[in-house]
């Protein structure tokens, strides 16, 4: 594997193409769950697990189901299905041996089945790995990687989201944007600071 | 039939799907950086929105009660899959301006949520209509941000320069002027509301 491909992947899917704020994945979890910093943390580090399994199981189906009998085009039917499953078992599995893990995690979990960062993730890693011919191992590996990063990156902008939220609790905002409304503004606030981010060259 | 227009009715106004209930954000804010995309990706949502609406409703006798959910996101993935194969084969340019979130409908919450609360519980003129509606009220809020980002950011409207001299914006069409963008629009509805209620 190359470093300064991983360290590239890493670099933007954080901060260049953070998928929140300049990709515009997963912004329900995002305005939702950010009201609070603890229940941030939670709902980031299930994003972040759930995506990584999920990345591995539908770059294996992809690259030596789908690839070699042509149905490509199935890939949108195949991967919501192995995510909702997913999820579902893993909602099941954490119930059954650890319920204080399943208190913390519970609502989330069925949420993320319908996160658009989770199934983002897993197309686009299709589209940008598989689509030149290569080593499918290398491609698995990638995908991988890409959605640890973006899982880190969707992290990164909740808890920053979170913590500007709990101080905004106590600001006065006119009436008519109290809410919601404020914190898209805010969100748009931080997009365009992450936006400076753009400027790296690789 | 007043009835059935009620349901469409209630979409586009009421129960808004981007201003009302606010769902289905990530494709409003993606792809409205121009009108004719907003358009676009508000047809591809009605067309699936109705088909996934009048095939849920007509099997709705028949889908066990504890797998519906499985099985509604196997009809909407389907017609997604559907959409998908056509924009790529006639409208190849429109398919490139929407990347990624032609395949994203499939987790658009609004489709979704079409098929549990109303879809499985009516007939299939009414699911019909109220796809439709749903469909049509989505299209109107990708479209009314559009033409904000479109004529602040790029200074035309569906790809008309606006005459005179005029420096847009280039923020607005970026990611920051969408979020900026809804903001204040749900924050001026809020104050419409707010002063109608006085």
């Amino acid at each position: 594997m190359d470093l300064a491909r991983v360290l590239s992947i890493a670099i933007s899917m954080v901060f260049v193409n953070n998928f929140i704020l300049s990709k515009f994945l997963g912004l329900c979890p995002f305005l939702g769950v950010s009201k609070h910093t603890k229940s941030a943390v939670s709902m980031g580090l299930a994003v972040i697990f759930v995506m990584v399994c999920s990345a591995l199981m539908t770059s294996l189906v992809y690259a030596y189901v789908l690839i070699p009998f042509h149905i490509e085009y199935l890939r949108t039917i195949a991967f919501i299905l192995i995510i909702a499953g997913f999820v579902q078992f893993i909602e099941m599995f954490i119930r059954k041996n650890s319920p204080p893990l399943y208190r913390a995690l519970g609502i989330y979990l069925p949420l993320i089945t319908t996160n658009c960062a989770v199934l983002g993730v897993t197309i686009l890693n299709a589209n940008t790995f598989f689509a030149s011919p290569g080593g499918l191992a290398a491609g698995i590996a990638y995908s991988v990687l890409q959605a640890l990063f973006a899982g880190v990156g969707f992290m990164v902008a909740l808890l920053l989201m979170s913590g500007i939220r709990e101080q905004l609790e106590l600001a006065s905002v006119p009436r008519a944007m109290k809410g919601l409304p404020i914190a898209f503004v805010v969100a748009s606030l931080m997009s365009l600071a992450f936006m400076a981010f753009s400027g790296f060259r690789f | 039939m007043k009835k059935l227009f009620g349901h469409f009715i209630k979409g586009v106004g009421r129960e808004n799907p981007t201003f009302g209930l606010v769902l289905g954000l990530c494709p409003t804010l993606a792809v409205s950086t121009s009108v004719a995309n907003a358009i676009g990706m508000g047809c591809a949502a009605t067309f699936v929105l109705i088909c996934s609406n009048v095939m849920v409703s007509g099997l709705r006798s028949c889908i066990p009660d504890r797998i519906r959910l499985p099985m509604f996101i196997v009809i909407i993935a389907t017609f997604v899959t559907m959409c998908e194969l056509v924009l790529k084969a006639y409208f190849p340019a429109l398919d490139k301006a929407l990347g990624i979130f032609v395949p994203l409908i499939v987790v658009n919450c609004i489709i979704l949520a079409r098929a549990e609360a109303f879809a499985c519980k009516h007939g299939v003129a009414a699911s019909f209509f109220d796809g439709f509606g749903m469909g049509a009220g989505f299209t109107l809020g990708l479209s009314i941000i559009a033409i904000v980002r479109e004529a602040a950011g790029a200074g035309s409207f569906f790809g008309a320069r606006f005459p005179g001299r005029f420096e847009p914006a280039l923020m607005m069409i970026l990611a920051p002027g969408a979020l900026l963008t809804l903001g204040l629009l749900i924050g001026a509805k809020q104050m419409i509301k707010g002063r109608r209620g006085r």
